[in-house]
């Protein structure tokens, strides 16, 4: 099962090392990780994306609490939260295409960010979903390459974690 | 009054009251050793960097302090993986100082420079670079709280060398703050409770005692409880000495080697109370096999340790000591005749332990079992002993029956060959006045035998008794059961002569060939007040049983 872990961690250099470390030499999978700082400089938010059975995902959890530069750890699965994605697409744009092309980001409210004569390059954000569903849409006109963010997450409601 | 970074880092060691540190000197740590050289501080040169850290960690287990341990970058920060990752496994506070180059330099390839943060990361419970004398006091003192509360362990310190030279005015802080590291040591009352509904309503309770109970000095609390309720305990090798060995409640250890007793009761129960253990493979056996009829109370300070390998229906974070005094206070409450509540599981652990003993017999040939046997009698279990790995260590904690803890001193998770003589040194700096033996296998002995050089520079009377079979003997066994005897290179044809070796160290060599001779030669030893080899020429192919097979449950041991 897919979970989406959300860690504070001081902003100290050698945490990422620390968590990815963790992860690495217990065998426990990454789908995707997200660090970056939060208001307060000195300290960061990560947002982690792992796979296991419950068993596994409670040693992920426990094995993070206990990194001494980790202030926090909230596993949102089962809880009311948001998620998102932001992509970046290089897409074969022919003449015979673009149109197709601009309608189909205009659906997913997305942005053209470059243009060439041959090629479109689009930024979008969305959940899984959303990305999926155009990357899907996309693949016939050729894409040339995708780079994604990895997803960021926030609890619903008023309070912070 | 600005200080030197040196002159700060010693002035923290002595507000953490370290009195003594194991180190070796070099290039990138120069400065610290001349503030060293007018320091109240006392330095202990070991001849090999693993010894130091081997040494420091000795030295925690024996007095439960936290050992400290000094070295050069590069290859002496390399030199200390083995001895930082048998103290992270066996969980013990030891605070390791390594040289650094220049900030400058870090990351140039520098000469002697090596990432000893990035290569011990995972061996360690927490690491700092000191990057600025300013950060300095408040980092030692870190390091020293995170090394010794909640589950302890190795912190790494790494001190550039423009950073010791560096100045700043001192201010050594009075308490840590840190938002990021909060151990609990109260358990949770609702659990205890619930936990103490099971324990009265339990037939065939057992306690399950491993390190945690020493670390957090919980025998005392652990005694009355196992007494008081009348539960048979059984003890890892990290817990031997947590309950009396000779106590009627005593069923040995448990395990690959444990008692027949012991791995019968765990087998059996019906309430397993684990306390600061944490389920090793080595512990368990096959997993479906382990306590397959028992509910399971599991007591730790370490939130991780808790239903990682086994699912637990009680689990109580905490440290041992405090969750103990409180489920002690309910018991109290409990006026009940729990010897004859518990006559009948008694009784059939009665009949286990007649049903195989723990057994050898001596006929011409040294047996190694005797040898341990007899070392027990005559230090009347009162010496410190530590042990090397292997059958040596295994015959250790079956026949030397530790009555009191912080008395063994071995390398249980990692396995670390070489441990036991450094660990050695470290207990008798720790305890001058009280007999320290090494028990030895040949093959360990080797791998940190330079450090006879210390003990004869320090006058250390530490003895090391080697159980010589002339084999890596564990390993052989192992050759012997699951590959048909194919003693593939753990023949150790060729090793010194260790009275002469001994002897060239300015230590005493003493060897016994004959059974009669072992007494005499045990007494003898101890009753030298210099370092001490004994070299005991045993029986080549003695095996270790019981044994449980790799991935066998634990009912399944082969006996002798
Ligand atoms: C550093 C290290 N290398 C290898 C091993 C694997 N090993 C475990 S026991 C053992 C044999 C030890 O031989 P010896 O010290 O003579 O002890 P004995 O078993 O003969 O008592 C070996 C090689 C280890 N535990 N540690
Ligand atoms: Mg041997």
């Amino acid at each position: 099962m897919s979970h989406t872990i959300s860690a504070l961690v001081l902003n100290q250099p050698g945490v990422l090392a620390r968590v990815a470390g963790l992860f690495s030499g217990r065998g426990f999978n990454i789908e995707s990780l997200c660090v970056a700082e939060t208001l307060d400089p000195s300290t960061s938010r990560m947002t982690i994306v792992t796979r296991g059975n419950d068993q596994v995902i409670e040693q992920i959890t426990k094995q993070l609490n206990k990194l001494v530069d980790i202030i926090k750890v909230v596993d949102f699965f089962g809880s009311d939260y948001v998620d998102r994605e932001m992509i970046l697409i290089k897409v074969t744009a022919e003449s015979s295409s673009r149109a197709e092309i601009l309608r189909i980001v205009d659906i997913f409210r997305g942005k053209i960010v470059d243009v060439t004569p041959k090629s479109y390059t689009i930024e979008v954000s969305g959940d899984e979903n959303k990305i999926r569903a155009i990357i899907d849409l996309l693949k016939p006109m050729g894409i040339k390459e995708v780079v994604r963010t990895g997803k960021v997450a926030i609890s619903r409601g008023s309070k912070g974690i | 009054m600005k200080k030197t970074g040196a002159q700060i880092l010693l002035e923290s060691l002595q507000l953490e009251g370290v009195d003594t540190i194991f180190g070796f000197p070099g290039g990138s740590v120069i400065g610290i050793y001349d503030a060293l050289f007018n320091s109240p501080i006392r330095h202990i040169l070991v001849r090999h960097e693993q010894a130091a850290v081997h040494a420091a960690d000795g030295y925690a287990r024996s007095s439960g302090r936290i050992g400290v341990c000094l070295v050069t970058s590069g290859p002496g920060a390399t030199n200390t993986v083995t001895g930082i990752a048998t103290a992270y496994m066996d969980s013990i506070p030891v605070v390791v100082l390594t040289g650094q180059v220049s900030t400058g330099l870090i990351g140039n390839d520098a000469f002697q420079e090596a990432d000893i943060m990035g290569i011990t990361r995972p061996c360690t419970k927490h690491s700092y670079l000191v990057k600025d004398v300013k950060e300095l006091a408040r980092t030692i003192k870190e390091a020293f709280y995170i090394a010794g509360t909640g589950r302890p362990g190795p912190v790494l310190v790494d001190l550039p060398k423009d950073v010791i030279a560096d100045s700043a005015e001192f201010n050594y802080p009075e308490s840590v703050n840190m938002q990021s590291y909060n151990p609990t040591y109260r358990g949770h009352r609702g659990q205890i409770q619930k936990a103490f509904k099971l324990i009265l309503k339990a037939n065939r309770p057992l306690i399950y005692a491993g390190g945690g109970v020493i670390s957090s000095n919980a025998s005392e609390e652990l005694t009355t409880f196992a007494r008081t309720l009348s539960i048979p305990v059984t003890a890892t090798l990290m817990g031997l000495g947590c309950f009396p060995g000779v106590d009627d409640l005593s069923l040995g250890m448990l395990g690959m080697h444990g008692t027949y007793r012991a791995n019968m009761a765990v087998t059996n129960c019906d309430l397993l109370i684990a306390i600061g253990a944490r389920f090793d493979d080595r512990v368990t056996g096959k997993i479906d096999g382990f306590a397959p009829n028992a509910k399971i109370i599991h007591i730790d300070i370490d939130p991780t340790s808790i239903s990682k390998n086994i699912r637990v229906h009680i689990p109580i974070v905490g440290d041992a000591k405090d969750v103990l005094k409180k489920i002690n206070k309910l018991i109290q409450e409990e006026k009940e005749d729990w010897k004859s509540i518990r006559r009948e599981w008694l009784d059939q652990i009665f009949q286990w332990k007649n049903t195989y003993l723990l057994a050898y017999e001596q006929k011409d040939v040294i047996k190694p079992q005797y040898v341990v046997e007899k070392i027990y009698e005559i230090t009347k279990g009162e010496a410190i002993i530590s042990t090397e790995v292997g059958q040596n260590q295994m015959w250790t904690a079956q026949y030397y029956h530790f009555t009191k803890p912080r008395t063994l001193l071995t390398s249980g998770g990692l396995g670390t060959m070489g441990y036991g003589f450094p660990a050695a040194i470290g207990a008798q700096i720790a305890f001058p006045e009280k007999t320290v033996i090494d028990i030895a296998g040949d093959g360990s002995i080797q791998m940190n035998i330079q450090e006879l050089a210390t003990v004869a520079q320090y006058n250390l009377p530490v003895k090391i008794a080697i159980l010589n079979n002339r084999y890596l003997g564990m390993v052989r066994q192992w050759q012997g059961l699951f590959h048909n005897k194919r003693y593939s290179h753990t023949s150790l044809e060729v090793s010194p002569d260790f009275v002469k070796l001994a002897e060239a160290y300015g230590a005493v060599g003493l060897r016994a060939t004959k059974p009669e001779e072992v007494v005499p030669t045990i007494e003898k030893a101890l009753s030298i007040s210099k370092a001490v080899i004994m070299d005991f020429v045993v029986e080549q192919e003695e095996d270790v049983y019981p044994m449980v097979p790799v991935g066998a449950p634990l009912k399944e041991m082969l006996l002798v």
